[in-house]
Formats: C-alpha cells, sequence, structure tokens
C-alpha cells in the first residue's frame, strides 16, 4: 500500500478560510456571507482582504440564503458560512426554492459538520446534511479531507457555475494530502490500491481508512482506499473499477448511514455490480456531547472500525 | 386624464382577461391576488422600470423586479409576455403540462423575464436585498422592486430581510406589500393579525409610503414618489391598498377567489366587465 504520513495537524474549516482568501484574490466576483460566525468559519483573512465584499447576516440564516441567491443576480459569485446545522436543515426550503431550483451559483460553506462538533451536543451535530443537500437536483455536494482538499476545493467551487454544497469540520486532523494536489470536482482520488476489499470514506475518516489500511495490511489483508471527497456527482466509473477487482466494500463517513455516501454507492453497486457491503457510519441516531475523539469511538467511526467492518466484508463474500 | 394612463388602463383591462382566461383555462390557479396587483404590475413593466425584453439574467443597467408571492403568477406571465419578453400565444399554456408557464414562475424552465423561482413564500425580499446589493457592488445605479402579499408577511424570515436592508443602507430597493387584507383561511385580520405595517416597518429604519393600488393615477404618481424616496439611505416600503379580484366584480372583497378558478359563465360574466384593447391571446 501507498505510505501516508503528516507533519501537521490543522482544522479543515481553516482550509476552507485560506481558500475563500485565494479564490477573492483571483476573481473579483467572489463574495462571502455569514450569519454571526466569522471567527468558526475562519472568515476574516477574506473580511481584511476584501471589506468590500463581505456581508454579515447576523443570526438569520434563511435571509443569508435569499441574499446569496439575489447576488448572484449581478453575477456575484456567494459564498455562505455558517454551521452546517443551520446551513442545510435550517433553510432547506430557501435553499430548494432560491438556490437549487432557481439554478443560482451559491457556495453553501459548512462548517462543523458532524459528531466531531464535539461538546456542543446534538443540536448542533447534523448527521443528515449530506443526504438533504445530495437529494437537489443540481446540488454538486463535497465532503473533503484535510486542510490541503479543504482549501483546494473551496478554490475549485469558486471556477465552478451552479450550487454546490461544501462541508468540512471542526477539529485538527492530519494533513496528508499534497499541497500542490489538483482539485477535480467529481473526480474520486485513489489513496492507495490494494486487492481484497475496497474502503470508500470521505471527510476525516478518509484518514481513519488510512490507519485501517495499515492495520489490515499488517493482518494480509489488501485493502484499496479510495476518497470520495465529491458526494454528487458521484464517481461510478471508480467505484466500479475498484470493485470489480475486490468484490466487496467498505463506506465510512460522519454521516447517519441512511441518505449519506454508504447509500450512494449502495446504489451503484446495485445497479452495476451487486457485492458485500458495510458501512462505517452512525446507525441512525442522534449523537451527544463529549470529546471528538469519545465520540469517534463511541459511534465506532474510526480506525478499528472500518478494521472490523472491512473483515466482515470479506468474511461476506463467502 | 393623460393619454398615457388611458393606455396603461387599457393594458391593465387585457392583462385581466388574461388572467380569468388563463386560470379558467386550466381551472388552476389563483385570480383574486392577481388582479388586485394589475394596475401595479402594468403600471412598473409599461411606465415606470427601464428594462429590456431581450432578457439576460444580470440585467445589468436596468432596474429588476422580483415577485416574491409567486402564485400571483398569471398577472406577471401576462405583463412579461405584453411587454414583448415572450408571445402572449404561451399563455394558454398556464398550469398545463411540458409548459414554461409553470404554476408558479420558475427560472428552471427557461422563461424569459423570471429570475428567481418563488411560490414558497417569505423568500423574496431577501433576494431582492441581494440584488440590490450586487448593484451597488457593480456601480449599477439602477433600481430593484418586490412584491409581496401581506399574509405573506406572516413568514418570519421577511422579518429577518427586513431588520438588514435599513441595518445596511440598501437604498436601491423598493418593496411593496399587497394589501389586500385577505389570505387562503380569511381575512388577515382574523387568520394572524399583522399589526400597524407602517409602525412596524419605520421601527427597522424603511421609509414608509402607502399608496391606493387600483387606481392607474395613484399608482403611477406613487411608484413616482417611491423612486424619489430611494437612494437617501434607506430601504423605501409601499404599503398598497387593493382590492382582491379588483376589475371583476363577483371576485371582489372576498377570500374566496383567492385561488378559484371561473366556469364558463363565470368567465363571460368577467369578460363581459373588462374591454378587450390589444386582443386575447
Amino acid at each position: 500500500m501507498t505510505k501516508y504520513t503528516y507533519t501537521e495537524k490543522k482544522d479543515t474549516r481553516s482550509g476552507f478560510g485560506a481558500g475563500l482568501l485565494e479564490a477573492g484574490k483571483r476573481n473579483p466576483k467572489v463574495v462571502a456571507l455569514c450569519a454571526d460566525l466569522v471567527g468558526s468559519l475562519k472568515m476574516q483573512d477574506f473580511i481584511n482582504a476584501f471589506p468590500e465584499r463581505f456581508v454579515q447576516v447576523g443570526i438569520a440564516e434563511a435571509n443569508m440564503i435569499g441574499i446569496a441567491a439575489g447576488m448572484t443576480i449581478g453575477g456575484q459569485i456567494p459564498f455562505t458560512g455558517t454551521f452546517a446545522n443551520f446551513s442545510t436543515g435550517r433553510v432547506y426550503d430557501q435553499i430548494r426554492q432560491s438556490v437549487a431550483y432557481s439554478d443560482k451559483n451559491v457556495k453553501i460553506c459548512a462548517s462543523h459538520a458532524g459528531l466531531t462538533l464535539g461538546e456542543d451536543g446534538a443540536t448542533h451535530q447534523i448527521l443528515e446534511d449530506l443526504g438533504m443537500m445530495k437529494m437537489l437536483p443540481g446540488m454538486t455536494v463535497i465532503n473533503p479531507c484535510d486542510y490541503n482538499q479543504t482549501k483546494a476545493a473551496t478554490i475549485a467551487i469558486a471556477e465552478h457555475h451552479g450550487p454546490v454544497y461544501l462541508r468540512f469540520g471542526r477539529p485538527v486532523v492530519p494533513i496528508f494530502t499534497p499541497a500542490d494536489q489538483v482539485f477535480e470536482i467529481g473526480k474520486a482520488w485513489m489513496v492507495s490500491e490494494g486487492t481484497d476489499v475496497t474502503i470508500i470514506a470521505t471527510g476525516h475518516l478518509v484518514w481513519e481508512a488510512i490507519q485501517a489500511c495499515e492495520k489490515l495490511e499488517a493482518m494480509g489483508i489488501s485493502a484499496e482506499v479510495i476518497n470520495i471527497h465529491t458526494i454528487k456527482p458521484l464517481d461510478e466509473e471508480a467505484i466500479l473499477k475498484s470493485v470489480s477487482k475486490t468484490r466487496c466494500v467498505v463506506t465510512a463517513e460522519e454521516h447517519n448511514r441512511l441518505g449519506g455516501l454508504g447509500d450512494s454507492v449502495a446504489q451503484v453497486l446495485v445497479k452495476n455490480l451487486p457485492v458485500p457491503q458495510e458501512y462505517v457510519a452512525v446507525n441512525d441516531s442522534f449523537g451527544e456531547s463529549g470529546t471528538p475523539e469519545q465520540l469517534m469511538e463511541k459511534y465506532k467511526l474510526n480506525a478499528p472500525a472500518i478494521v472490523a467492518a472491512a473483515q466482515k466484508a470479506i468474511q461476506r463474500k463467502g | 386624464m393623460t393619454q398615457d394612463i388611458l393606455e396603461l388602463k387599457g393594458i391593465a383591462s387585457q392583462v385581466r382577461r388574461d388572467i380569468v382566461r388563463m386560470v379558467h383555462g386550466c381551472q388552476s390557479g389563483h385570480p383574486g391576488g392577481s388582479l388586485g396587483c394589475t394596475d401595479y404590475l402594468v403600471a412598473l413593466y409599461f411606465s415606470i422600470m427601464k428594462h429590456d425584453p431581450s432578457f439576460n439574467m444580470e440585467g445589468a443597467g436596468e432596474d429588476l423586479f422580483f415577485l416574491s408571492n409567486g402564485h400571483i403568477s398569471p398577472v406577471f406571465y401576462s405583463v412579461l409576455s405584453r411587454s414583448g419578453y415572450f408571445d402572449k400565444a404561451e399563455l394558454a399554456e398556464f398550469r398545463k403540462i411540458n409548459s414554461r408557464v409553470q404554476g408558479h414562475p420558475t427560472t428552471h424552465e427557461g422563461l424569459p423575464g423570471i429570475r428567481i423561482a418563488s411560490g414558497s413564500l417569505g423568500q423574496g425580499l431577501s433576494v431582492g436585498i441581494g440584488a440590490a446589493l450586487s448593484k451597488k457592488l457593480n456601480g449599477d445605479d439602477r433600481l430593484v422592486f418586490t412584491l409581496h402579499g401581506d399574509g405573506e408577511l406572516q413568514e418570519g424570515q421577511i422579518w429577518e430581510a427586513a431588520m438588514f436592508a435599513p441595518h445596511n443602507r440598501v437604498d436601491n430597493l423598493i418593496a411593496t406589500v399587497d394589501v389586500n387584507g385577505q389570505q387562503i383561511d380569511g381575512p388577515t385580520k382574523v387568520v394572524l393579525s399583522l399589526g400597524d405595517l407602517r409602525a412596524k416597518f419605520e421601527a427597522f429604519g424603511w421609509e414608509v409610503m402607502e399608496m391606493q393600488g387600483n387606481d392607474m393615477t395613484l399608482v403611477v404618481e406613487g411608484l413616482q414618489k417611491a423612486i424619489s424616496l430611494s437612494g437617501k439611505g434607506k430601504p423605501v416600503m409601499i404599503l398598497m391598498q387593493t382590492e382582491m379580484g379588483a376589475g371583476v366584480d363577483f371576485m371582489m372583497g372576498s377570500h374566496k377567489w383567492h385561488g378559484v378558478a371561473p366556469n364558463d359563465a363565470q368567465l363571460q360574466q368577467a369578460l363581459d366587465q373588462l374591454p378587450e384593447t390589444l386582443g386575447d391571446y
């Protein structure tokens, strides 16, 4: 397997902040909107550089989505920023009508997604956002894995015309993506090649998948790891190519097992290549308060859980 | 009465004929509010706004209009087609399968003149604010107009937007509320009272004016006054008094014609009250 190491850990939201600043430098049409969470979304550098291109909307997420949709009329490229819960569930109808159905070039950027938000607890830990956003026709859904990839994704979506949901997290995670790696929307990243099982992961669970891959190798199992940073459009070709070789799959995501990456992969497999699939995901429950590490352990969203799922999937191959 | 006003009144009569015929044609849609807002939309598109029927989405250098209460789509479609955005024959396809004139306005079918989908209420003021901010960034000094139903003000997002616009000195925005006092389940004051709208918007920092919305002379004068109030640091709010169903006597004064189509005899009765001036579709 390909070896990955890291020298630094950083939060993906800082990758978003750095990417937003860079996107703003490259294109004067890039504007940013925030609902009273500038610090959490790491938007201050953009604001310092382009104060006239920043809109503070206050704690009013519905209004933020509407203003963003309106700003596209005139050619601006709005990036909205708040927590993932308030970026999606709270404003689903606004996104549906004013952004997706109206095909507006709005980038909905969502931080603090999933359980790893931690101590704030279930009210803030959305686990349904990928499902909601991917069900909207025309919506591109992206969940990058580390600082570098989040930065690259932020720059890439500014150049992509159409509505985008970009999801990232709160805690610091290892940086293992090369800083110069090109981010191609809809194109999976083959992280490591293997023959016995395909591990398809998204977000910071890609790092857990890499750890799982090493553990499996020590057990004599060869795992292929694919980073699906773009949930929609899904790189079906990469998935089928890998699965036709390994004949079993583990999907790993910090999301409800209903409606997330796992279900997207299952749809591809059931139509083309039915094989055993195991889900590493939250088992249709809400979260709770705790440290990110404690929650990853309790809800089984870590490398040991991926190892166990891989063993089970291989066993089911028969 | 000047020739211009006479001409606008003639267009309004034709638009009202279109509305009742469209809703009759598919036996579905919202005639009451459409008829009530006809004079406003005719004045806007045929007298007040600088706009280009060759249509592009961004509308640089043009005044823009956003319909927030999308259910009054019949009046919007009629006014757009009769201002040259698309062939009036297309009005006959209203709410029918494979049509661009959907039940509620959408950009999805590519109908010229529509810049945002609406139908789910309460979103248009935010969108109008966004478009107005965009114009400021682009150094474009034209105006943004929005129209809302009074029942729509019960949506919370309206008040998020109402707070935002004065705080951010969005003074290239002229919003209008159609105060007809009716909503689906009955009079607004029975369903959920709106209270003193002038005091509410003034408290947020809007420049508020009132206008009678079913007298063409007063509508044109009112819109001209609203424009004179714009550009002075505050968004402008027009509280427009209208009669639901205006122009068709048996539809007036009741919420019952909010979303009901006339039958054949009722259609004829309505058309008999509305002179044809530009030819039906």
